[in-house]
């Protein structure tokens, strides 16, 4: 474990834009759930991080990102549930064919 | 005529207003319950009934019997000692500070009108079952006549001005149901918006004169208005100025309803409606709320002399404008109309001289001869088949020998010819204009009490003299009317007869004096009138001699020229005098030319200011409204062409965004 919050802070900052990225760059809507959960996780790393060398917090860090996870685990649900419905009306995984929001 | 002789009233003094007991409550209350329960059940049933007179008129005839019991108590059993009695049926308007009672309000003046109103009223009821016998709708005809009855009631039992208020609009609309009774006839149909619309101009007045008392004196109770306004004015808590404002206010709607110059146009048009209504609501009753509303009033008129002037000019300009136009009138109701706008503004100069007294004499005299004249008219008109035209009449007096008796003792009486009714009262109108100091408006006054004479006995002549031009088809049906309509034209008769006298006399110390000194005792305390003593061999005496010698002077000279007791008329003597002053001749004939100035004013001018703020409506206020509108939708339609739909399109946004945030973060947070 190092003693430096920057390292971990830089691994987070990492992972977001990768998360980003995938977010981004991706055209599979199941990858880009994926991307989300990188970036969610990268989040959850630094406040775990901000909990441990922060005396102020005094811990409450970990519960946040407890928290973090639950609502995670909701909004996979809820996005997977979406994804699905959408790929059985169009047939397609692919998010740059859902453009009817154009309109 | 004659002093004011209440310093010798044992009663004189402020009225007291002591509560009713339970008899004159119930009593009371009766006046207005009665014929708004024959409105209603005539209104519900009257279609189905084969009499529809069953319901209304018998409910009129206890209304009458009750109102003459209550003033006969009143006026000669002296029951409330002058003052009087106030009763309250509910509060009506209680909101904190502005409370409004339904109150009942009756003292001498009430029972004065109360007799006016019920008597012509309950004639003019029993008149129509005749005059009204061939009419289909005849059911709503008298619903309508118990609706006027129950407002014109309230209005004079009316204990405050919101109440009066409330009442002066349901006669009002009562008054437009009537004219426009027969509303399938377009002429009708447009008299009753023009009356309607022209009292809304002096309604605005009165409204706005009653919010100017509220805020300043604080209460809108009669009693406590004039008993809180000496000492408020004594106060300086109100400033004479206000007054004068608050009195013109009033004054203006009193000239709405009474039809006083310039708002007098609805009047004469009024005469669509049928006969019984125009002697009893246009001619006995509902024109003289305004006289009422001002006497009634007394106590502030009397703090706004400046007020009275103007009440004066008006009236005596009513007076002799209207009596040069009812000389060339063809139709028989149009003179009458506009001598009632003369008679009128004779009630009104004695308001404005403070003759107070002699303004409700004349007031209750004119709607006994005036009622009795219309009823005559309608009778006529009912003779000849629905003719109006005096042009197409003539030679009458035979046919029609009850119409013409009692319609000529109704022409001595309004010409005042003693010992009838208007004698009296004209006299002690013109008298008190006299020796109040206003030379002037007496002055006027007897050109006027020629002009009335002569009218009238061209109205006579033309109708019930000369030769016959009666449609020949027509003549042979001619008839005198049936006996519900002679008899009331015989009480009404009667009393023309001996009603003035009964009131007026004796001289100087009358019986009506007696009735309302109580009434107008403080306004002339106000005012600084002093009764002087009567003098029949002096100025009192001359005054009467000067107008019974023009009364007479108009009347011979009428008589001359239309043909009393002549087999043959001289209407070219007519035509040749006419014919003389033709600019005075035509002028009079298109009544001064009002309608069409009020054409030019409020349809022409009026309609194109109207349509130029009816153009600023449609295109700038609602333009402006529209135009926001329409500039969004097309923005929007513009904007959303960079719309993708795409979500990676709006993600990189979001980032791009939080980019750009943290970044100005930065920047700024290391300074």
């Amino acid at each position: 474990m190092s003693q430096s919050l920057d390292a971990y802070l830089l691994l987070a900052c990492g992972l977001f834009a990768i998360g980003t990225f995938g977010f981004l760059a991706r055209r599979n809507a199941i990858a880009m759930l994926m991307s989300v959960e990188i970036m969610l996780n990268a989040v959850n790393l630094a406040i775990v991080a901000f909990g441990m060398f922060i005396p102020a917090l005094a811990g409450a860090g970990q519960v946040i990102a407890l928290f973090v996870m639950a609502v995670a685990a909701a909004e996979a649900t809820v996005g997977l549930a979406i994804v699905i419905a959408i790929y059985r009306n169009r047939r397609t995984p692919l998010v740059d064919e859902y453009a009817s929001m154009r309109e | 005529m004659g002093g004011m002789s209440f310093a010798a009233d044992p009663h004189a003094g402020i009225a007291a207003v002591t509560q009713a007991g339970s008899t004159e409550q119930l009593l009371l209350t009766l006046l207005l319950v009665l014929p708004i329960v024959g409105f209603t059940l005539t209104v519900v049933l009257g279609r189905r009934l084969s009499r529809p007179w069953i319901i209304a008129v018998p409910t009129i005839i206890v209304v009458w019997a009750i109102a003459t019991y209550l003033s006969v108590q009143a006026l000669i059993g002296d029951a409330f000692h002058g003052g009087a009695i106030q009763t309250t049926i509910y509060e009506w308007i209680p909101a904190g500070a502005f409370s409004v009672s339904f109150d009942l309000f009756f003292d001498n003046l009430t029972a004065v009108m109360l007799l006016v109103v019920t008597t012509i009223g309950m004639l003019v009821h029993v008149y129509s079952i005749g005059y009204m016998a061939h009419d289909p709708g005849k059911w709503r005809f008298f619903a309508y006549l118990n609706l006027f009855m129950f407002s014109m009631l309230l209005l004079v039992l009316a204990a405050n001005f919101l109440l009066v208020f409330a009442a002066w609009e349901l006669v009002g609309l009562s008054s437009y149901l009537l004219i426009g009774f027969w509303y399938h006839k377009r002429s009708a149909a447009l008299a009753n918006k023009k009356a309607f619309l022209v009292n809304r101009v002096g309604d605005i007045g009165f409204a706005l004169g009653i919010m100017a008392i509220w805020t300043t004196i604080g209460t809108l109770d009669f009693v406590q208005v004039f008993d809180l306004l000496p000492a408020q004015l004594a106060g300086g808590h109100i400033e004479q100025w206000m007054m004068v404002g608050i009195c013109l206010l009033l004054f203006c709607g009193a000239m709405g309803k009474s039809a006083q110059f310039p708002l007098h146009v609805w009047l004469p048009d009024a005469m669509e409606g049928p006969t019984p209504v125009s002697a009893l609501i246009h001619a006995a009753t509902m024109v003289n709320a305004g006289v009422y509303l001002v006497a009634r009033s007394s106590p502030l008129f009397a703090t706004a002399p400046e007020a009275l002037i103007l009440v004066a000019a008006v009236g005596i300009f009513t007076a002799i404008f209207a009596a040069s136009i009812a000389f060339t009138q063809k139709d028989i109701k149009r003179v009458l109309a506009y001598s009632t706008l003369s008679q009128l503004g004779y009630m009104f100069a004695a308001l404005g001289v403070g003759a107070w007294t002699a303004a409700i004499f004349h007031l209750a005299t004119h709607g006994i001869f005036k009622g009795l004249l219309f009823l005559g008219s309608g009778s006529v008109i009912h003779g000849v088949h629905e003719e109006q035209d005096m042009d197409k009449m003539g030679a009458l007096r035979r046919k029609m020998p009850i119409t013409h008796w009692t319609m000529l003792i109704g022409s001595l009486a309004i010409a005042g010819i003693p010992p009838l009714a208007g004698f009296f009262s004209k006299d002690e109108v013109l008298g008190e204009a006299f020796k109040l100091g206003f030379q002037w408006v007496w002055l006027i006054g007897v050109v006027v009490a020629l002009m009335t004479a002569f009218y009238m006995f061209r109205l006579m002549g033309k109708t019930f003299y000369g030769e016959s031009h009666v449609d020949p088809h027509v003549e042979p049906h001619v008839h005198e009317s049936p006996p519900t309509m002679t008899v009331p034209l015989i009480i009404l008769a009667v009393l023309s007869v001996v009603a003035g006298a009964y009131l007026g006399l004796p001289l100087g110390d009358s019986t009506i004096h007696h009735w309302l000194a109580p009434v107008f005792h403080p306004a002339l305390e106000t005012m600084g009138v002093h009764a002087e003593p009567y003098q029949l061999f002096g100025i009192d005496g001359a005054l009467i001699l000067v107008s019974v010698a023009v009364a007479t002077i108009g009347m011979v000279a009428a008589w001359r020229m239309f043909g009393f007791f002549r087999i043959h008329d001289r209407l070219d003597t007519v035509r040749a005098l006419t014919a003389r002053v033709p600019t005075l001749y035509q002028g009079s004939f298109h009544k001064w030319y009002f309608d069409e100035l009020n054409d030019l004013l409020f349809v022409r001018i009026g309609g194109r200011v109207a349509d130029a703020f009816a153009w600023f409506d449609v295109h700038i206020i609602d333009g402006a409204v529209n135009g926001v509108a329409t500039l969004t939708r097309r923005a929007g339609d513009e904007v959303r062409q960079s719309q993708t739909g795409r979500v990676q399109n709006y993600a990189l946004g979001i980032a791009g965004g939080l980019i750009l945030i943290a970044v100005i973060l930065l920047l700024v947070g290391t300074r």
